[in-house]
């Protein structure tokens, strides 16, 4: 129910961007969104689509990529997967594991048309 | 057609003015302390029972969010402190810069804790920083024990759960060992405290956990 105001946010850093580039055209955005990062992809998409129609930012698409929960074993050091919220290292069977990935919502490009 | 590469922040706006209220409470070493729960799980009332038990010299605030109404800080303002409500007018959590905008006329160097009670809501509010030395997730006897797992980015994000209305258990089904255990699932570690508004079990627990906090962060 916030992904409005994400998707906002998104084109205000797509309008920063686009500042940069006098004359050309910001087409594509992508955004990384983590498995913790509480954030509904179809919504933020449906957001998104709404605030771009009919302005001058068409023809303009939003690109999702979804990063999952990593953690990492303090005692092996292995990284893995973390799936049904077992944190437990499926190498070592410890319990001592801390997360290293799935909380982005990240900008990672933006693609200009010449 | 060009690719660009970016690699900022989505929330990056919030993400400044929190970093800048941060620095500022460090400042004048100010805990700050952000309470997210549904609605209905007791933030007002352990937030009552919380200024019930400080003394009238303690240098405490409370910013309270709502969408519509003052109803929390009339309850809030009767102990005495400093109390301001926010009103978001429909939007689903706080952000920093409404948290700026309402410590306007407070000054940071006559506090030591700040408590900011967000609107009631699993979602929206972890997404946004304020700035908070910790985040603190409260969760009641009359929900589902899942509710870690429903919610994980919540519980993820919080330093300390309340397990609250405990004084219920008798009379609900509600599992207390399942409830704790999917937390840890989620965040492995995360401390917890039952508490009851009602009965004051465990209360002192919970004013112990924020006296230590606020001896860490002191003048």
């Amino acid at each position: 129910m916030h992904e409005l105001g994400i998707a906002a946010s998104i084109l205000d850093c797509v309008d920063q961007e686009a500042e940069r580039h006098p004359g050309q055209h910001i087409s594509k955005v992508g955004v990384k969104i983590g498995e913790l990062a509480g954030v509904d992809g179809d919504a933020l998409q449906f957001g998104f689509e709404v605030l771009v129609k009919d302005t001058d930012r068409e023809p303009l698409t939003l690109e999702l990529e979804f990063v999952p929960r990593i953690q990492r074993c303090g005692k092996c050091e292995r990284e893995f997967r973390m799936t049904e919220f077992d944190p437990r290292c499926p190498l070592c069977g410890d319990f001592g594991t801390t997360c290293v990935s799935g909380e982005e919502l990240d900008i990672s490009y933006m693609e200009v048309d010449e | 057609m060009n690719r660009i590469a970016v690699e900022k922040k989505v929330l990056s706006e919030n993400q400044i003015l929190a970093e800048q209220l941060r620095d500022r409470y460090r400042e004048h070493r100010v805990l700050c302390v952000n309470l997210i729960s549904s609605p209905g799980s007791g933030k007002t009332a352990l937030l009552e029972r919380t200024l019930e038990r400080m003394d009238k010299s303690e240098r405490v605030a409370v910013l309270t969010g709502d969408l519509q109404t003052e109803n929390d800080a009339r309850r809030l303002a009767k102990f005495g402190f400093p109390v301001k409500q926010i009103t978001t007018g429909g939007t689903c959590h706080l952000d920093a810069k409404m948290i700026e905008r309402h410590l306007e006329g407070w000054k940071l160097e006559d506090l030591d804790l700040l408590i900011v009670e967000n609107v009631g809501n699993l979602v929206c509010p972890s997404s946004y920083d304020l700035g908070e030395d910790a985040k603190i997730v409260l969760l009641s006897t009359t929900e589902g024990e899942d509710k870690p797992l429903k919610y994980p980015s919540i519980f993820f994000k919080s330093e300390l759960m309340l397990l609250t209305k405990i004084d219920l258990l008798p009379y609900v089904p509600f599992k207390a060992d399942l409830a704790r255990e999917n937390a840890r699932r989620v965040h492995p570690g995360m401390e917890i405290i039952d508490v009851s508004s009602t009965t004051g079990e465990g209360l002192d627990r919970w004013m112990e956990w924020l006296q230590a906090r606020r001896g860490a962060k002191a003048k």
